[in-house]
C-alpha cells in the first residue's frame, strides 16, 4: 500500500500518529516547492505534485474513515464514490432518532452539558464501529473485508453526527 | 566533474554569489520593503529614512504620486487619491459599498471590472497596487545601486480568498516584480519572531492590520513553521475603528452628510484620534471645515465601549482558529501581535483576557511582517543553500463547486495543508453531451449566494456518449501561493476536456496582458528589449540550477544521457548570448526543460527515499 510505504510505516489500520508525523515533515523537507525554488521549471512542478500527494497522504491516513476507506480500495474493495447502500434498519432507525435529539440539542435547558452528553454518545458508537476494523481490514478474506466495509458505512453516519454537532456548537458561541 | 562555466562581466555565475531578493508587504495603510543583508533582516527606507511607505497613490492628469506627498493630498484631491485600495481587490462594488458605507470614489466598470473613476482614467485596483509595488522596488534597486532585484516574497493576509491573491500576484506582475511566492501575514511574521527566538512549540499571530485581521496557529519545529489553522476576516481593520470614530464624530457635531473632502478629513482626524488615545486617556479633536467649527471630546472609555464589538469579532475568530487547530488555548505557548491596530490597549487587554497570556509585542509590529517576508526570500532565492526552513501553509477557506439547488459541496476544506490536488469525477446527463459547467466558490456556508465566486469553467470537448456514460475527472490543484487551478479529462477516452475559465471577479489573463503592453508603451519602454532581458535572467537562473544539480546528482544519469542534458545546455549558454529575440532564448529553455525531465524525476524519487533514511538530501 503505497501511502504507508511512503511513510516508511508497517501496514496496520492502528497507526503511530507520531511517527508519521515525523516522516511527514521530513518528506517535505525534501519536496516541498520551496526547497526547490531555484531550480528548473520541470522540478517545480514535480515537487508541487509530491507534495501535494505526500499532503494528501497524511490527510487519508491521519483520518480514520478514510484510512479505512483507503486501506479497502487497496484490498480491491472501493467504497469511496459509491452512493449510500447501507442496509440495517435499526441502525437506520437509530440514527434518525439521533438525528432528532441533535436538532433540539439547541433548545436544549443546558445547551453544554447536552452537547457533552450527546458527544459521549457518538464516541461510544465510534469505538462500536471500529474497534473490529483492524483485524477485518489485516484479515485475508474477502468476507471480512465486507464486514469492514459496513462497518465503514456506519462509521461515516457517525462522523457525519459529529460535524453537525461542531456546527451547532460554533453557531452556539457566535451569540 | 567538470562544470560549465558561464561568466560576463557585472553577472558572475558562481553559485553562492548574494543575489538581491525583498520581502513587501503591501499593506492597506502602509507598505514596506524588506532584505537580508550580512545574515540580517532590516526593512529599507526613503531618502527621507522611512521605512512605511502610505498605500496611497494621487492620480494626476499627467502624473502619478506614490505615498506621503499623495497622502497629503488626500483632503484635497479626495476623489483622485486612491487609499486603502487593498480592501478593494477581488471585490465588487456592491460588495464594497456594503463593507465600508460611503467612500469619496467614484467607482466605475471598466473591461468588465471594478475600477475607480480619477482624472487619469478608470483605475483598477490592481494598477493601483502595482503603483505602490513598482515605488518599493525603485527603492530597492536604489538602495542596492541599481542591481537587479531578483525576486520578492509578497505577503497576503491569510484569509485572502483565491480572487484577493490572484490580483495581488497580478499586480505584481504590472510592477516588474518576480513573484517567489505570496506568503501569508501571519506566517512571515512567525518567521521574523521563530528565527529570533529559536523557540519550539505552539505560537498564535493575531494580525490586525489596517483592513484586515488574520489569527493563525503554528507549530514550530526544528525549522519548520506548520500552519495548524487560520482564520480571520478580510474586511475588519483599523479603517473599522476609524469609521466607528467618524460615526461618533457626526453624531456629536449634528453633521450627517458630508462632501468628499469632509468626509476624507474626518477620517483622518478620526485616525489620528485613535493613534493619540493609545497614548492618552483623552483626546480633544478640532473639526473645521465648510466654516464650521466643532470640538469633540473622546475619553478612552468612549473609544473602548464603541471599539468592543469589533474586538470581540476577532476573538471569535481565534476561537475557531484553535478549535480548528485542534488544541486547547493553554497549549498556546506564545501569542504574537502583529500589525499597527494591535497598538490599541483594548486590542492588547482582550487578547490577553483571551488567550490568558501577555502578548509578544518586542518586534516592531508595523515591520514584523516584512522582515519575515524578507527571510524567507533570503532563502528561496537561494542565498542560504544550508537553511532547514521550511513553511507549510493551509488553505483559509474551503473551495467547493455547485451543485444542484443552489448547494455548494466541498471539494476541499479549509485549513487543509498547501500544495493540494483534489479530483471529483463528474458524469454526462443527457445522451451526446459534449459540453458541461462548473462554478467553482469559496467559503464555509452551503448556499452559493453566501459564498464567493471564484470562476465559472466550461468543459467542451467531452466525447459524446450516452448520458451517464462519460467519466469527467475535474483536478483541482492549490499551488503552495494558495492559488487554484483546475483541470479536467475525460476517464475512459483520456480526452483533455478544454477549460474556459471566466473569472467572477479580478482580471483575466488576457487583461493582465493587455494591462502589461498597454504600460509599456505608455513609459515608452521598450518592451522587446525588455524581454530579452527578462529572458536572458531566466536562462542564467535555468542554468545555474541545472549546475547545482548536476554537481550533486549527476551520478544518476548515465553516460549518454549526461552528454545529451550537457549539450543543451551549452546549446543555451550559446544562445542567450547570441540572441536578438526573447523568442529564441525561450526555445532554448524549453529544450533544456525537456532534455532534463528524466533527471528531474530521478532526483526527487532519490530525494524522497533519502529523506526517510535519516539523512539531508543537502548532506550527499
Amino acid at each position: 500500500m503505497r501511502y504507508f510505504e511512503l511513510f516508511a510505516i508497517p501496514v496496520d489500520y492502528n497507526i503511530d500518529l507520531a511517527t508519521i508525523n515525523k516522516h511527514y515533515l521530513e518528506l517535505q523537507r525534501a519536496v516541498h516547492p520551496d526547497r526547490h525554488a531555484s531550480s528548473s521549471s520541470r522540478d517545480k512542478l514535480l515537487a508541487v505534485q509530491n507534495a501535494a500527494e505526500i499532503n494528501d497522504a497524511l490527510q487519508t491516513l491521519k483520518h480514520p474513515v478514510k484510512r479505512a476507506e483507503y486501506m479497502l480500495s487497496e484490498l480491491g474493495v472501493d467504497i469511496r464514490a459509491e452512493q449510500q447502500t447501507l442496509q440495517d434498519p435499526l441502525f437506520l432507525m437509530q440514527q434518525m432518532e439521533l438525528r432528532e435529539e441533535l436538532e433540539e440539542l439547541e433548545n436544549a435547558a443546558d445547551p453544554d452539558a447536552a452537547i457533552a452528553q450527546f458527544e459521549a454518545q457518538i464516541k461510544q458508537l465510534d469505538k462500536q464501529y471500529s474497534s473490529e476494523l483492524a483485524a477485518q481490514l489485516a484479515s485475508n478474506d474477502e468476507q471480512q473485508w465486507q464486514a469492514a466495509a459496513d462497518n465503514i458505512r456506519k462509521l461515516k453516519f457517525v462522523y457525519k453526527l459529529r460535524d453537525e454537532l461542531e456546527r451547532i456548537e460554533d453557531s452556539l458561541f457566535d451569540d | 566533474m567538470a562544470l560549465l562555466q558561464i561568466a560576463e562581466p557585472g553577472q558572475s555565475a558562481a553559485p553562492h554569489e548574494h543575489k538581491l531578493a525583498v520581502g513587501i508587504d503591501l499593506g492597506t495603510t502602509n507598505s514596506l520593503v524588506a532584505t537580508v543583508q550580512s545574515g540580517e533582516a532590516r526593512t529599507l527606507t526613503d531618502l527621507a529614512g522611512n521605512a512605511m511607505l502610505p498605500s496611497v497613490v494621487q492620480y494626476q492628469a499627467d502624473s502619478i504620486v506614490v505615498g506621503e506627498r499623495a497622502a497629503a493630498a488626500a483632503t484635497q484631491d479626495p476623489a483622485n487619491t486612491l487609499i486603502s485600495v487593498k480592501r478593494f481587490l477581488g471585490k465588487t462594488q456592491a460588495e464594497i459599498e456594503k463593507s465600508y458605507g460611503q467612500l469619496p470614489y467614484e467607482f466605475c466598470e471598466h473591461d468588465g471590472s471594478l475600477a475607480i473613476s480619477t482624472v487619469a482614467g478608470a483605475i483598477s485596483p490592481v494598477t493601483a497596487s502595482s503603483e505602490i509595488l513598482k515605488a518599493l522596488k525603485l527603492r530597492a534597486e536604489d538602495s542596492f545601486a541599481g542591481q537587479d532585484i531578483m525576486g520578492a516574497v509578497i505577503t497576503v493576509p491569510a484569509y485572502f480568498d483565491d480572487a484577493q491573491r490572484q490580483s495581488t500576484k497580478d499586480a505584481a506582475e504590472l510592477a516588474g516584480i518576480k513573484v517567489l511566492r505570496l506568503l501569508n501575514e501571519p506566517t512571515a511574521a512567525a518567521v521574523a519572531y521563530g528565527l529570533d527566538s529559536g523557540q519550539e512549540g505552539i505560537i498564535a499571530v493575531y494580525d490586525l492590520g489596517g483592513g484586515t485581521f488574520d489569527i493563525s496557529i503554528l507549530r514550530l519545529h526544528q525549522g519548520v513553521f506548520e500552519v495548524m489553522a487560520t482564520g480571520g476576516d478580510s474586511s475588519l481593520g483599523g479603517d473599522d475603528f476609524d469609521s466607528l470614530l467618524v460615526d461618533y464624530f457626526k453624531k456629536q457635531t449634528g453633521v450627517s452628510e458630508l462632501s468628499a473632502s469632509v468626509l476624507r478629513l474626518f477620517i483622518n482626524k478620526a485616525k489620528a484620534c485613535k493613534e493619540a488615545l493609545s497614548q492618552y486617556q483623552t483626546v480633544n479633536v478640532g473639526l473645521e471645515f465648510d466654516g464650521q467649527s466643532h470640538k469633540v471630546e473622546v475619553t478612552r472609555e468612549t473609544f473602548d465601549e464603541l471599539a468592543l464589538s469589533l474586538v470581540k469579532k476577532t476573538l471569535r475568530s481565534c476561537r475557531r482558529a484553535v478549535k480548528d487547530a485542534g488544541i486547547e488555548n493553554e497549549e498556546v505557548l506564545q501569542v504574537v501581535m502583529v500589525g499597527g491596530s494591535t497598538r490599541m490597549p483594548i486590542v492588547r487587554s482582550q487578547v490577553a483576557a483571551f488567550f490568558d497570556k501577555e502578548p509578544l509585542t518586542s518586534i516592531d509590529p508595523d515591520r514584523v511582517v516584512a522582515l519575515g517576508a524578507a527571510l524567507q526570500a533570503d532563502v528561496l532565492v537561494g542565498n542560504k543553500p544550508d537553511s532547514d526552513m521550511l513553511l507549510l501553509d493551509v488553505l483559509p477557506l474551503s473551495l467547493g463547486l455547485e451543485t444542484m439547488g443552489g448547494l455548494v459541496e466541498k471539494i476541499i476544506p479549509r485549513n487543509t495543508t498547501i500544495p493540494v490536488a483534489r479530483a471529483q469525477e463528474f458524469t454526462t446527463f443527457k445522451d451526446g453531451q459534449t459540453a458541461m459547467s462548473l462554478h467553482v466558490l469559496q467559503g464555509e456556508r452551503e448556499l452559493v449566494d453566501d459564498c464567493r465566486s471564484l470562476a465559472k469553467f466550461s468543459l467542451k470537448g467531452i466525447p459524446a456518449m450516452a448520458a451517464g456514460a462519460a467519466h469527467i475527472r475535474v483536478t483541482f490543484k492549490v499551488d503552495a501561493d494558495g492559488l487554484l487551478s483546475v483541470s479536467a479529462m475525460e476517464k475512459s477516452t483520456g480526452v483533455q476536456a478544454e477549460i474556459q475559465v471566466k473569472p467572477s471577479f479580478g482580471l483575466s489573463d488576457d487583461q493582465v496582458a493587455n494591462m502589461l503592453k498597454e504600460s509599456m508603451t505608455n513609459a515608452k519602454d521598450d518592451m522587446q528589449a525588455r524581454m530579452l532581458k527578462e529572458q536572458q535572467v531566466e536562462a542564467l537562473r535555468v542554468v545555474e540550477a541545472l549546475e547545482a544539480s548536476l554537481a550533486t546528482d549527476s551520478a544518476l544519469l548515465d553516460e549518454q544521457e549526461l552528454g545529451a542534458l550537457k549539450a543543451e545546455i551549452a546549446k543555451l549558454v550559446a544562445v542567450r548570448e547570441s540572441a536578438t529575440t526573447p523568442a529564441e532564448i525561450k526555445a532554448a529553455i524549453e529544450a533544456v526543460d525537456n532534455a532534463s525531465s528524466e533527471f528531474a524525476a530521478r532526483r526527487m524519487d532519490a530525494s524522497i527515499k533519502k529523506a526517510l533514511q535519516g539523512q539531508s538530501v543537502d548532506e550527499v
